[in-house]
């Protein structure tokens, strides 16, 4: 089974034929066309039916667009506003002004680094209460000023760290809930990498909850189940099946409403269409919420939350 | 699949005592102490004062009036939507901590009178599961600030729980919001909610429905935080200082209000209620 290296070096391959196909007197084109098929057919048996571990992998590339690249590819312009005005500004969850089709919206995105520096800055994506702190403050601004909330999951979790609990993570979590379950403008949320646990969850508790094809939710990363459950590291692929984190699983189980398409390989492969479709996505689902009232917006919000959860009622 | 299909539902029976034993052996000083004095001394040690732990039965005894305990919970059971199995699957571990406990879910949800006044009260078993939250106790504890409006009552959470329930997967996580949502109706209806933090109360609880009580207080010998220290040292390697997440933690960083023994529970949550009930039109 070839996995996504290989693909990489046929696809590097095949460059190399095309440069060495320009020199004259050398007609490759045949054999170009022949290893071109070859790679496609490749891709689609690969990612056809992408393993749950694989997609976690996917989900986690260092490659795969984070929210600043969809927030320069799907909105016009970006008015960061910083710090939650009590401790600090984390670089972690990103909240600012922005306009999309148009239309005012607020953003709060979570941001993962690129480089080493920018992970040091950004602690890999990993949200401190200041930060939803912040995502707290942007709840009430945008619902002052009557904006609709996008906001964008990308997180491996809250960041677990002495100073994390020292100003309360735990009760930051709940408060941002607790802010999303309250604020009166419709508000849209989107798994684009990550949506790992409670840290994601407290910007996540939004009127529609969409994710990417290949970005993953869970309680728990597949690396905590399996140490928790005392199976050495290399079960995390079964806990991955297990733990049903996949966009696809999540959508059949009821817990999301839809499912944003990539490219095949992943949406590092084509930011543009994957920007494109999850613009498409934002813009419905937000002209569909915006007809409502707010009273019924808020009702279905709560119908919607109220009736979460999977049991059996029993006689007796 | 539900669980306990042919058996019938069984109400909580605060007289049935699991354990026969009459003698138990502190831990702290080793001495063996007679089970019944344990119990009336509310599972302190009469010798050197060390804390028992309780199991949520004998923490509802603990707390509220004889003859005043009413089981109000809702006839559910766990299901295991992700068809989820380890080393055992999730249907035999649920049966497993239903025999253990005696508990059909890891929540007692009560109607009880404390010093003559009414509460709905909920009281997390630890030893079911871990006292984690799935789907069965976040509607529990729904139902039991519903049933707080209803009842025009303060509605009280003893937490005892590692987080969200890992077996039920994203539904266990959004029980999170569920409970916040109901919270927020408790609050609209001006109705008390004061949540109890005991050994442990961690993870999901504690960064949810635990911590949006009007008053929060933590017993005495509680262990509060979001992150287990476990988890900590695998990411980041920080040395954590010798009282991280103990309850003097949690009150010196401004987490809880107060900090209280197990002996004064009781008076002290009549304290509150009384404060609260009082001039209160109905």
């Amino acid at each position: 089974m070839s996995d996504e290296r290989t693909l990489d070096l046929l696809e590097a391959k095949i460059q190399e034929l095309r440069e060495l196909n320009k020199v004259e007197g050398l007609d490759l084109s045949a054999e170009i066309t022949k290893l071109e098929k070859k790679l496609a057919k490749m891709r689609t048996e690969l990612y056809a039916n992408l393993a749950d571990w694989e997609r976690v992998r996917i989900a986690r590339n260092t490659k795969r667009p984070y929210a600043l690249d969809y927030i320069a590819e799907i909105f016009s312009g970006f008015y960061e506003l910083h710090g939650d005005r009590m401790s600090g500004d984390d670089r972690a969850l990103l909240t600012g002004l922005s306009e999309l089709d148009g239309e005012k919206v607020a953003v709060i995105a979570q941001q993962k680094g690129r480089d080493p520096a920018e992970n040091k800055e950004r602690y890999f994506g990993m949200v401190r209460p200041q930060g939803y702190r912040k995502a707290i403050r942007m709840m009430r601004l945008a619902e002052r000023f009557g904006f609709p909330i996008i906001s964008l999951i990308d997180t491996p979790g809250a960041y677990p760290g002495l100073e994390s609990e020292e100003n309360n993570i735990g009760g930051a979590i709940a408060a941002s809930i607790n802010s999303m379950i309250e604020v009166s403008v419709p508000t849209i949320a989107v798994i684009i990498g990550e949506g790992g646990s409670g840290g994601a969850v407290a910007i996540g508790a939004a009127d529609r909850l969409l994710m990417l094809e290949n970005a993953i939710c869970s309680v728990i990363s597949p690396e905590g189940a399996a140490a928790i459950l005392g199976k050495s590291k290399e079960r995390v692929k079964e806990a991955a099946a297990a733990l049903k984190l996949t966009a696809p699983d999540l959508l059949d189980l009821g817990v999301i409403d839809e499912v944003i398409p990539e490219p095949l390989g992943g949406a590092h492969k084509d930011l543009q269409q994957t920007a494109s479709a999850l613009k498409e996505s934002i813009i419905r689902n937000l002209g569909e919420l915006s007809q409502a009232s707010t009273d019924s917006l808020l009702a279905s919000r709560f119908e919607r939350y109220r009736n979460v959860g999977r049991y059996s009622i029993l006689s007796g | 699949m539900p669980i306990f299909k042919d058996k019938q539902y069984f109400r909580v029976n605060l007289e049935k005592e699991a354990d026969e034993a009459l003698w138990l052996r502190c831990k702290s000083c080793g001495e063996l102490v007679f089970k019944r004095r344990v119990r009336e001394n509310n599972n302190i040690c009469p010798n050197c004062g060390e804390y028992f732990f309780l199991t949520a039965r004998e923490r509802v005894e603990s707390l509220i009036d004889e003859e005043t305990f009413e089981d109000v919970s809702k006839p559910i059971v766990a299901d295991d939507p992700l068809g989820f199995q380890d080393e055992k699957p999730y249907p035999q571990r649920l049966e497993e901590a239903q025999e253990k406990t005696g508990l059909p879910s890891a929540i007692i949800l009560a109607s009880a009178k404390i010093e003559q006044m009414p509460v709905v009260l909920g009281v997390m078993e630890f030893q079911f599961i871990g006292g984690s939250m799935g789907s069965v106790m976040g509607e529990q504890i729904c139902h039991g600030m519903e049933e707080a409006i209803r009842r025009r009552c303060a509605f009280i959470l003893v937490s005892s729980s590692g987080g969200a329930r890992m077996q039920e997967g994203a539904f266990a996580l959004l029980q999170m919001v569920k409970t916040t949502a109901v919270r927020a109706r408790l609050a609209e209806e001006r109705l008390p909610f004061i949540s109890v933090m005991t050994y442990p109360t961690t993870g999901g609880v504690q960064a949810s429905i635990a911590s949006l009580g009007d008053i929060i207080i933590a017993e005495k010998g509680a262990m509060i935080g979001f992150a287990g220290r476990r988890v900590i040292k695998e990411t980041i390697a920080e040395e954590l200082p010798k009282n991280f997440q103990t309850d003097t933690f949690a009150i010196e960083h401004g987490m809880i209000d107060r900090v209280v023994k197990r002996e004064d529970l009781r008076s002290e949550l009549a304290t509150v209620l009384r404060f609260f009930q009082e001039g209160r039109d109905e």
